[in-house]
This record gives C-alpha cells, structure tokens and sequence, in this order.
C-alpha cells in the first residue's frame, strides 16, 4: 500500500472511530443481522395485514373483503398501463383508487408508513412469482 | 346433442331497459323435455349488506340487491319462485338483516332463504329464524325434490367454546382469509334429518339442494369447502337426477362428481378471486371450470349478478345474469352427463379475461 493510499484510508478510519461502527466492511453481515433485518420487515408486513382488514375509508370496508389474502391485486405486474386510468400507474396509485373509491376514503401520500406496510403485504402474499411488470 | 335452443325474451318492457343498456333482454333458452314441464326459479346470493352506522349501510352492496331484486320482478316468464343463496349480512346484526330483508321484500313470488356464515355466526341464526323460517327443511314442488341445508355449522368447540363474544366468533368467521375461522360443516344432526327425509323420496325424481357453502372441497382457506361433503354425497349417491346449488364463492364454479352436478352462483356484492390466484397455497378448482372473466374494478357491479335457473330436464341449466360482461349459460349436457358452458367449455374458445393468475 503506497502512502499516499493510507493517508485516503485515515479519514475513513477516523470517521468509524467518532460513529462507533463496527470494524467491519460495509458488505459484511452476519446471520443475526439477517434475522434482525427480516424481523423488521415482517413486522411492517404485519402491520399491513392489519391494515388489509380493518377499513381504510369510511364505510366500513376492508381491502380483505374483496381481496382474501391480498389475492388479485397482481403487485408483480406494477407498474403497467392501467387503462381505465389511461397511463402507466403505480401499484399504489391502484391501492389509492381500492381506498377512495370501494372504501370511500381519503388517498395515502405514496410514502405514507401505511402505504409501505400494505405494499410489503401485498408483495409478501405474492412471494416468488416471477416480476412480470405491464402484464394483463 | 338434441338440444332446442329457443330465444325468448325473459324480461318485460326490454325497450326501457335497453335504454339503461347493458341489461340482458334476451336469454337462451335450452329445453331437452317437453316444455309443458318447464318450470324455472330465479337466484339472488351473497348480498352482504352492511351496517356502518344508525341508518347508513354501505351503498354499493346496497346496490347490488337493489338491483337483482328489480331485474328479478321483470322476468317473464315469472319464476315460480327465488332462492336467497345466503349471506344477506355482513355481520349478522339485526339492522343488517331487517334492512336486506326490506329491499328483498320487494320481490314478487315465494322467496326461499339459505343460511350463510355471515348471517349465523352473531346469533347463530335466532333472528334470522324469526324472519325467514327454518334452517333447514325441504319442499316439493312440480316433480323435484327441493333440500335446503344450513351447511355452515363448524364444530361445537369452535362455536360455543372458543371466543369471549358472540361479536367477535361472528368478526373472526367473516374473515374469508382468516386463519382463526373454522371449517364449514352439514354436521350429523342434519345428515341424519337429511337420510330420513330422502327415504320418502323416489330414486329417479330430481333432487335440487340448496347450501351456501359447496357440498365439495375446492379450498379450505378459504371454505370453499364443506368438511363432510363426502358423507353427504353419499347420501345423494342413489338418485337419478342430483345437483347442488351454493352461494359462498362469489364466482362462476360448476363440476360433476358421479350422478351430482354443482352449480355455484354469483354475488350481488362483489365477486371473489378464484383460489388459484392466491400463489402461495394449492387449490382444487373444478377442471370442468370455464372462470368468469376477471374483475374490472373500476365497474362496481362488473363479475357480480344473479341467475336464472332452467329445470327442464331436472337437470340444471343455468343461466348467469353478468353486468358488463357476457351472460354466461352452463347448461347439462346429457351426452357427457356433466354441465358445459355453451360458449367458452372448448379449450380453444376460452378468452383472454378468463385466465386468472
């Protein structure tokens, strides 16, 4: 290692020292990090599912009466054309119709917390079909 | 197949419903005996009306009655009489009950009740009673025997043990999806009843029941199914002549098994998903099954409607009454002793909307 690549590494040295981070590379994790990663996402799934069936608008009904197990909501084919909004739509902007139009609600912002926690149930009940983005 | 396919126009005043546009006016009509024996009844399931609060329910399931009960007074011929397939409530609740039993008071002819999940569950099925009579019971009427079964019981633990309130067992069965519900069940009281009632009844007379969940196990996660299905087509095993009619599924399923054809019908609320669009679980879909088109849901009464039944041969000729989308006829075709959709049964007549995934 030349000297003049040492004094580019000190900084960085310097940097984790003031954060406290672990002295490990940034592409290094361990098996607890993993569970610990996956805990917090299957949390926000939960979230979601309760989301899912409790109402989201203000009529009382929930995205499970007509989507047991979030079927049919077809997240893997997002975005594509939806033609009944004559564009290519987000898979929350057809989230945002189900709860405005079926559940006579108010739309979420696209980051709203809920947005995301019913977007990761949605996927979750959709695990391990294949990405088909625009199919019909 | 020898079959005559007449058309007839079934409903009344068809140039003011042609106005309203996409109403079908006029139906097809498949007779296989002699028309003098032709009788048919009309089918209305799975209104799902629901209280929100003091005297709102929610409109679009309000709709979806409201809407077969009008298209059913203008047949013609009028039906001899209307199965309610189940399913009335959301929750059971007495609003919900008295206020689904007030728009189908609208009805002209004899209305006959089927007890859904959603109607039990709360009170299992005291109120109901008082309104609609018995739970179960037969009747006869033009040469077919007529069976309506309550085939929604689930075990006794489940029922009387399992739950703090009658609130929350009724919550915790309305969930389609819901892991804490219970499998639907005719149970041994009412096959028993079933045996005895049936003894009295000659093997080549037709017999019709009526049950909200499918007396066949399609999908257990979701009750398409019936835990003692087996026992009780056992016991429709000697007849001629047998089918099943259920309401539950929200979606277009027929099937043979032996001498027993199975008709589901539609909803007027919303429709269902077809279980095989749920990837994370294996299903039993009838392969005799042409699906119905996929739902459009920006069309609030798209894959929702009712039916018309033709009894003809006292086999079932089924007629679905979609809104926008196609009507659909499944109609018993004696050749292959199975129903068959008019149109899409071949293989290379199936369109694009019929595949679901």
């Amino acid at each position: 290692m030349s000297s003049r690549q040492l004094k580019r590494l000190i900084p960085v040295v310097v940097m984790a020292g003031l954060t406290g981070a672990p002295s490990v590379q940034a592409d290094e994790f361990t098996q607890e990090d993993l569970k610990r990663w996956e805990g917090q996402f299957m949390e926000v799934v939960k979230q979601g599912r309760d989301l899912w069936t409790h109402p989201l608008g203000t009529n009382s009904v929930s995205c499970a009466q007509c989507h047991p197990n979030a079927a049919n909501t077809h997240p893997e084919t997002y975005p594509k054309f939806q033609k009944q909004l004559g564009k290519v739509a987000l898979i929350g902007d057809m989230i945002n119709w189900c709860i405005r139009n079926p559940a006579e609600g108010q739309p979420l912002a696209l980051d709203d917390p809920k947005m995301i926690a019913i977007q990761a149930y949605i996927n979750y009940e959709r695990r391990g079909v294949p990405m088909a983005p625009g199919k019909h | 197949m020898n079959t005559r396919i007449s058309r007839r126009d079934f409903l009344k005043g068809a140039g003011a419903l042609a106005a309203i546009g996409a109403l079908p006016i006029s139906l097809v009509e498949l007779a296989f005996a002699d028309s003098a024996e032709n009788f048919t009844f009309a089918y209305i399931s799975d209104a799902h009306i629901q209280h929100i609060k003091g005297t709102e329910f929610v409109r679009n399931w309000d709709r979806g009655l409201i809407r077969a009960v009008a298209e059913t007074n203008l047949l013609t011929p009028k039906p001899d009489f209307i199965m309610f397939g189940g399913d009335l409530a959301q929750l059971g609740s007495k609003p919900e009950l008295d206020h689904g039993a007030e728009i189908m008071s609208a009805l002209s002819g004899k209305v006959y009740y089927v007890m859904g999940e959603h109607d039990y569950y709360l009170d299992l099925g005291q109120y109901w009673e008082q309104l609609f009579g018995p739970q179960y019971h037969s009747f006869d009427h033009k040469g077919v025997h007529f069976v309506v079964l309550n085939s929604v019981l689930t075990y006794d633990d489940w029922t009387y043990k399992r739950w703090p309130t009658a609130e929350q067992r009724m919550l915790e069965m309305a969930g389609l999806d819901n892991p804490n519900g219970s499998p639907f069940m005719v149970g041994e009281k009412q096959r028993q009843w079933l045996q005895v009632d049936l003894q009295k009844v000659g093997k080549d007379t037709p017999i019709v029941v009526f049950s909200h969940s499918p007396i066949q196990k399609i999908y257990k996660g979701w009750n398409f199914w019936t835990e003692d299905a087996d026992e009780v087509q056992a016991l429709l095993k000697p007849f001629k002549k047998v089918t099943v009619i259920y309401g539950h599924v929200h979606q277009i399923q027929y099937n043979q098994i032996g001498n027993i054809s199975f008709h589901a019908v539609m909803a007027t609320a919303w429709p269902w998903p077809y279980p095989a669009t749920y990837s994370q679980v294996e299903q039993h879909l009838p392969k005799l099954t042409v699906p119905m088109n996929r739902a459009d849901p920006f069309f609030e009464r798209d894959a929702t409607g009712w039916q018309f039944i033709n009894l003809a041969t006292g086999n079932v000729d089924m007629r679905y009454n979609l809104y926008n989308n196609s009507s659909r006829t499944v109609a018993f075709n004696p050749k292959t002793g199975q129903p068959e959709d008019a149109m899409y049964q071949p293989a290379d007549q199936r369109i694009p909307p019929q595949i679901h995934f």
